[in-house]
């Protein structure tokens, strides 16, 4: 059968040109976003598990400060207000976990095969972290129907949702990087688990997914500036329910933070497979 | 194998060439001044106890790990100074079974299709044929979590083989697998010599499978090269009764059997260390 012209291109790896390493990088994204819908449709049952805990935060935290009116909220009634914080915090919560992965991978010796293809290792990290955000974009967008459903007012221009995904998008690559630059330097699935569980409270927290930054004490508001989330936050909720945002300065700032993310998490590969 | 196979040309190009490559882990020095050469199309066994320094070796070769000193090239390339291009000539099969259960075969394969940047076009061609060649096509849309052992080893097979290696490396191809799984992988990497004249680097410490498949083989034991050549030839330097155990006894001055039972492999002599300190 084929073996014959398995033979006769039998030296074709080496006689393809190598290509260019931003094409390199941009085939990961491509491949590894693939990976993750193969994975997602072949098992969903954690997009359904994870619909649940944004929707209690709409349903009961946002209907109930809607009705006592507590948080300023610019006009806007609270859950609309709200809304966008709890797009970004899914997305977050999805992304922060993203570490155990890869730790996976490297038990199960997938990583190693991995990166014995031509595959630099910023390559495989930049591939992983947009693959990541393929299953915030899911929870997103679970989130942006159930808030419809509940009455927010959400925009109509595709082109607010076309900007709101790339920022989910950027936000999701981040804070997958940031979980797997955590899994380089514990190298092991509980004390990820552990980390991860202490971390996403307090930047949820430091950020104005439930409350306008000017209601913070003032050593929280400082603290809330290098929090990227902060700024995902401010973009989705001035594309989505159209309140004042900087949004270069939003984008600017998550993409200095992907790609801080992305050279040290590569970094800290080697860790992993040694 | 010697006889019936394709003739090795003595003064034929140079797959690998291995030069006082040395590699150490804390205390242990896994790897010592390790010298020698793969000729192109020939099958060579790295042969040696649990812990001799096999796995330390193809994980330099394959560039996953950094030599301490010494050096090696593939096929010309150097394996520190030329990652990528030595990446894109081989294809590597580690010890332990890893393919990812959560995909089909498939899905599998195709993974590696695009992570060797194969030309979109002949992308599914390419991954169908891969599958058929290691005889997975029927199991082929199924997840891989479904495969037995011996079908997730010709899965990786058909993984390493999608970009046309030049150079296919094997880490303990059949370990775990049962008489029948095994018989089958050798037969599919037989042909594949056969037909493609793929180079094969293997390393196993079942000494009848050295002895029956390879064309040539070196002892390694504590991380050094204690003998090499054809098994025929190092068998004859000890008797004609002798087998590959006992030229490796004579060698190392060790009883194999008790070695492999003891020594563990390094990877997880180091995790353990690096668990418990």
């Amino acid at each position: 059968m084929c073996a014959q012209s398995v033979a006769q291109r039998a030296a074709s790896a080496d006689l393809r040109p190598a290509p260019a390493w931003w094409r390199v990088v941009l085939s990961r994204v491509v491949t590894f976003c693939w990976v993750e819908i193969a994975k997602i449709r072949h098992d969903r049952t954690e997009l359904y598990t994870r619909a649940i805990q944004p929707a209690l935060w709409l349903i009961i935290f946002g209907e109930t400060f809607t009705a006592i009116r507590a948080i300023p909220s610019g006009g806007r009634p609270y859950l609309d207000f709200m809304a966008p914080g709890v797009i970004a915090q899914s997305a977050l919560f999805v992304a922060i976990f993203y570490g155990i992965q890869i730790i996976w991978e490297r038990d199960a010796g997938i990583l190693t095969k991995l990166l014995s293809t031509p595959t630099p290792a910023s390559a495989l990290i930049a591939g992983k972290a947009f693959g990541a955000s393929i299953r915030s974009l899911l929870q997103a967008a679970v989130v942006v129907v159930l808030a419809a459903l509940l009455g927010v007012g959400m925009p109509l221009n595709p082109l607010d949702y076309l900007a709101a995904i790339v920022f989910i998008v950027l936000g999701a690559a981040f804070f997958s990087t940031l979980s797997l630059t955590i899994a380089g330097v514990v190298l092991n699935r509980d004390r990820l688990m552990g980390i991860g569980q202490a971390i996403t409270m307090p930047l949820f927290f430091a950020s104005n997914a439930l409350y306008p930054i000017s209601v913070m004490p003032g050593w929280l508001q400082v603290l809330s500036t290098i929090n990227p989330l902060r700024y995902e936050i401010d973009a989705l909720r001035g594309l989505l329910i159209g309140t004042p945002s900087n949004l270069p300065l939003d984008f600017a700032v998550l993409l200095v933070a992907c790609i801080a993310g992305i050279t040290t998490s590569s970094r800290l590969l080697r860790r992993l497979t040694q | 194998m010697s006889d019936g196979s394709v003739p090795v040309e003595e003064s034929g190009p140079v797959a690998v060439d291995s030069r006082a490559m040395t590699k150490r882990f804390k205390e242990l020095l896994a790897v010592d001044r390790l010298s020698f050469e793969v000729r192109s199309g020939e099958i060579f066994g790295l042969l040696g106890p649990n812990g001799a320094g096999k796995t330390t070796t193809i994980r330099m070769l394959v560039t996953l790990l950094r030599p301490d000193s010494g050096q090696a090239t593939v096929f010309g390339f150097d394996v520190v100074a030329q990652t990528m291009a030595v990446r894109r000539l081989i294809g590597y099969v580690p010890q332990q079974l890893s393919a990812d259960g959560s995909l089909t075969g498939w899905e599998n394969v195709m993974l590696f299709a695009r992570l060797y940047d194969l030309p979109r076009r002949s992308r599914k061609a390419s991954v169908v044929e891969s599958l058929q060649l290691m005889g997975l096509s029927d199991a082929a849309g199924r997840l891989v979590s479904t495969y037995s052992g011996g079908m997730v080893r010709r899965l990786e097979l058909a993984q390493a083989l999608i970009n046309q290696p030049r150079l296919l490396v094997l880490d303990e191809p059949t370990i775990g697998l049962d008489p029948i799984a095994r018989a089958e992988v050798w037969e599919r990497v037989l042909s594949l010599r056969r037909e493609a004249g793929t180079t094969i680097l293997l390393t196993t410490h079942y000494m009848e499978e050295a002895d029956e498949l390879c064309d040539r083989v070196a002892l390694m034991h504590k991380g050094q090269l204690k003998a090499s050549g054809t098994p025929a030839e190092l068998k004859a330097s000890l008797g004609p009764e002798a087998t590959l155990e006992d030229v490796f006894r004579h060698y190392s001055g060790d009883h194999f059997e008790e070695e492999g039972g003891t020594l563990k492999d390094v990877r997880s002599v180091r995790r353990t260390a690096r668990r418990l300190g």
